[in-house]
């Protein structure tokens, strides 16, 4: 699987999903500057990753949207690429488009910075096929914006068409209001475009994809991208 | 010709608006009374050349459909002088 993680100004995470994918997985992979065009064809996988893209101005990935490799981006997810959006990546996928709905702001006005439990929706999908149902996953999060919101008929189609991949829940899978760190809409923390190529999700699987860090439930989304892309090639 | 373009971009009604409504319990703690809802938007003035008021206009809505609002969360007014 060859992958390339897209920095912007303002990318923090860039380094983690570059050292799963690299450092852990051993899959050859590529920092891709937001100023450059690039053809992204080479490539089985796109990652935008986590941080604060133009200083969050605006709003969040309001500006990343319109960085020259956006154009690239978003002509590779057309013809089926797989691209992954983490916190930052996803508020920008939304922006953009190519995922549904906006991240507000969280609905006590704090940036939360804490390990949270989520429960995975749907496993027949290129992020979740080596997850069980319903398994539970503890990542970390990181965000001020991670507030899920669309409108009641964008809600319903996601959720009819199983493209809500994760949920807030509790360490039991219980979802619950208190276990939404966030207020996102049915404690939403990820979700799948129509085609299934395109996903998002707030919470931060390469933060916890090494033993060392004391956490490793991410690895199975990256697992599974690695399992759906050999499938394919 | 210059003009001037004042844009108003405000959460759309039913978006969770937290900031206002922090606060609107704020104003409440210091005594406000009778207040029924705070909204919390952004104001932009762009000054821009344009060939008429219509054309400023034309283009301050093309700017805020385009970057400056997001239509899924937000509704925006441009008033041109």
């Amino acid at each position: 699987m060859k992958a390339a993680v897209i920095v912007f100004p303002g990318s923090n995470s860039d380094h983690d999903a570059f050292y799963t994918l690299n450092g852990v997985l051993g899959q050859p992979t590529e920092y891709v500057w937001h100023k450059d065009r690039r053809d992204l064809k080479d490539f089985d996988l796109v990652v935008l990753p986590g941080g604060f893209s133009y200083g969050d101005y605006l709003r969040t990935g309001a500006i990343a949207r319109f960085a020259p490799v956006m154009q690239d981006v978003v002509e590779f997810a057309k013809f089926g690429g797989t691209v992954f959006g983490i916190c930052n990546g996803f508020q920008i996928l939304t922006e953009c488009g190519l995922l549904p709905g906006a991240l507000l702001r969280n609905r006590h006005l704090k940036f939360v910075g804490k390990k949270v439990a989520i429960r995975v929706e749907n496993t027949d999908t290129r992020f979740t096929n080596t997850c069980a149902m319903h398994e539970v996953l503890i990542n970390p999060i990181a965000h001020g914006d991670g507030n899920y919101f669309a409108d009641a008929g964008t809600i319903g189609k996601l959720e009819d068409s199983g493209r809500v991949l994760f949920r807030y829940c509790t360490e039991s899978g219980e979802i619950t209001d208190e276990a939404n760190p966030n207020g996102s809409i049915n404690n939403i923390a990820g979700i799948l475009n129509d085609k299934g190529n395109v996903a998002g999700m707030m919470p931060h699987p390469e933060r916890c994809s090494d033993p060392l860090l004391g956490a490793n439930d991410g690895i199975k989304i990256f697992h599974s991208l690695l399992e759906s892309i050999a499938v394919e090639s | 010709m210059m003009f001037t373009a004042k844009i108003k971009i405000m959460p759309k009604p039913g978006v969770l608006d937290p900031q206002g409504k922090a606060v609107m319990h704020s104003l409440e703690t210091l005594g406000f009374k009778g207040i029924d809802e705070t909204r919390i938007g952004k104001f932009i003035e762009i000054k821009l050349d344009a060939a008429s008021k219509n054309a400023a206009m034309e283009t301050a809505t093309s700017m805020c459909q385009s970057l400056l609002a997001n239509q899924v969360i937000e509704t925006f007014e441009v008033e041109i002088s």
